[in-house]
């Protein structure tokens, strides 16, 4: 290279250096633009009684989305009783039989799994859940939901588990413990932070999913606790204010996607204790 | 702890304990296996009626009219990978710009805590607060733009769901982007320094070419995202069912037909119709993603046999 051109690649250098500064420096901007008209417009709308209380008809004041937060709560927890036992028994199947051709296998499904757009999960719980009771119902919205769950706490349990010493499960076993012991009680054990984290990654991935949810659970404007009944929940809710024409509905939804946010960044910020510790 | 559990095994030993454990993990393993099965079995299954009735017109028809049976999907194939499309180039920039900052500019320090922790929350922010902020915020401020442009002002259309998109995969191509810049060998870089190339020399002729699978990796994920994504789409693109004029115009892709009209289906066609697109994106999302995880996972065999 000439010795004359060491100016301009010098200069190039420093363009280079701001350019990636400044794309890098603008995708705060969009972040600040949603969380700041959130927090705008959701902080007006949430008072205790906007928590506690069923949504209002259009033109009554008051009303709330209760209904919504039960359902949402009432959805995520029966997704994960579906999803934590039979996701946390296949990633220990998969780390304790690594080499095995069902192991080969699965994985690929899980890959494929994750890679699922919600909305064909939507389909198929509609296909196999809705479709045969002949209505919509919480059971198909926590079915749905626990699909989109599975990946995320398979591959957390096998590679948490993955991590484990060794020479553990050697000495538990040198005790004489039998295998299946051994496994359930100091290898799990051992492994818990990080199936924890997995079961909280999985919690927040589909307490905001909408589309799983358009056909199987669909949205409730009263309370219910009936397992085969629709109920609401908060992105549906959502969605069907957001789209709707009345501006005080809106109100209901920027409220709704407050306490929806609020509630996926606490988990996260749980999740942040737990892998900390 | 694990002391005292200990103790209290080592009296019984069950056999049927045992047994029920090792058939119990395996049934569950068996039982994801036949999950996925099951999802492309039926998906095929249930779109048969609509293949049997339209066949391969589907794919070339760009007619789509429930009233009249007419069943077409180039429309939404269309809507999809403009849309799609139209992100990555929107996002290649930013997510590129992030991955070369992290990976290799600023790897510690406050402003890189700062950052990762914006692309932890834009990752965590559900699609569908991203669809209503992009409803009520983007399109009245995309309105006055095509205005300028001498545009119908529709608002809500292809572009902006493009750039609503766009940001919602930025964080994935950028997290997985940081990684790969990071593994490149200290030694290359070194070398490539010592000889006097400036940090962009080093990045541009040694990094990026070196990074450059995984990086591609990282686009292909986000991409197989872009395509899936449904409820932020549906809210702004506008649902049309013509063929769009131009990048601005209204649309709708192959996930956003399905959120509108599912519940409204009536006949078996129209549902058949309806899950035979909800196939089609599955099939090319699941050959994207497995794809995308091949390069990565070879990336990281090579990683750990240097």
């Amino acid at each position: 290279m000439k010795k004359s051109a060491i100016g301009a690649r010098i200069i190039k250098d420093r363009l280079f250096t701001g350019i990636i500064f400044a794309f890098s420096a603008a995708l705060i901007i969009p972040l600040i633009m949603i969380l700041s008209h959130i927090l705008q417009k959701g902080a007006s709308s949430i008072t205790p009684a906007f928590l506690t209380h069923l949504p209002a008809p259009v033109g009554e004041a008051g009303g709330g989305i209760y209904n919504a937060i039960i359902g949402t709560l009432y959805l995520v927890g029966l997704a994960s009783l579906l999803s934590v036992p039979i996701g946390m028994a296949t990633g220990i199947y998969m780390s304790e039989n690594k080499n095995s051709k069902l192991s080969y296998f699965v994985r690929i499904c899980v890959e494929v799994l994750q890679g699922t757009p919600s909305i064909v999960v939507g389909i198929i719980t509609y296909l196999w859940v809705v479709k045969p009771m002949g209505h919509f119902s919480v059971l198909a919205g926590g079915i749905a939901l626990g699909i989109m769950m599975l990946p995320v706490i398979i591959r957390s349990t096998e590679e948490t588990l993955n991590l484990i010493p060794h020479s553990l499960k050697e000495a538990s076993l040198a005790l004489g413990v039998p295998y299946y012991r051994t496994i359930l009680k100091v290898i799990v054990p051992s492994a818990f932070s990080g199936i924890l984290t997995g079961i909280l990654l999985g919690v927040a991935r589909v307490a905001g999913e909408t589309a799983p949810l358009l056909f199987t659970a669909f949205g409730n404007p009263f309370i219910n606790y009936n397992i085969l009944k629709p109920m609401a929940s908060l992105p549906l809710m959502i969605f069907t204010y957001a789209t709707s024409p009345y501006e005080e509905w809106h109100n209901y939804a920027w409220g709704a996607s407050l306490v929806l946010i609020g509630f996926i960044l606490a988990l996260s910020l749980i999740t942040k204790g737990v892998t900390r510790r | 702890m694990q002391e005292e559990d200990l103790t209290i095994t080592s009296g019984k030993i069950s056999p049927t304990g045992e047994f029920l454990f090792q058939k119990g993990i395996r049934l569950s393993g068996l039982l994801i296996a036949g999950l996925v099965v099951c999802i492309l079995i039926t998906l095929i299954f249930q779109s048969i009626p609509a293949f049997k009735h339209h066949g391969l017109s589907f794919f070339f028809s760009t007619k789509w009219d429930p009233v009249f049976s007419e069943f077409g999907v180039v429309v939404f194939l269309v809507g999809t990978l403009l849309t799609s499309f139209l992100a990555l180039l929107i996002s290649i920039p930013f997510s590129l710009s992030i991955s070369i900052l992290l990976g290799e500019y600023l790897k510690k320090g406050w402003i890189s805590a700062i950052l990762k922790s914006c692309i932890e929350l834009l990752a965590a922010i559900p699609s569908v607060i991203y669809g209503f902020w992009g409803l009520y915020v983007l399109v009245p401020f995309i309105r006055p733009f095509e205005m300028g442009l001498g545009i119908i002002p529709y608002g809500v259309g292809i572009f902006t769901a493009a750039l609503i998109l766009a940001i919602m995969i930025i964080p994935y191509s950028a997290s997985l982007g940081r990684e790969v810049i990071q593994l490149v060998p200290a030694e290359l870089k070194e070398a490539a320094l010592s000889l006097g190339a400036t940090r962009f020399e080093v990045m541009t002729q040694v990094i990026l070419p070196y990074a450059r699978s995984g990086i591609f990796a990282g686009i292909l994920l986000a991409l197989g995202r872009a395509l899936g994504e449904t409820m932020a789409v549906t809210m702004v693109i506008g649902n049309s069912n013509f063929l769009p004029e131009s990048i601005f115009s209204p649309s709708n892709t192959m996930a956003s037909v399905i959120a509108n009209e599912f519940t409204e289906a009536t006949g078996d066609l129209y549902l058949s119709s309806l899950i035979e697109i909800g196939l089609l994106l599955f099939i090319v999302s699941t050959i994207i993603s497995v794809i995308g995880r091949y390069i990565i996972k070879k990336l990281s065999i090579q990683q750990q046999h240097s």
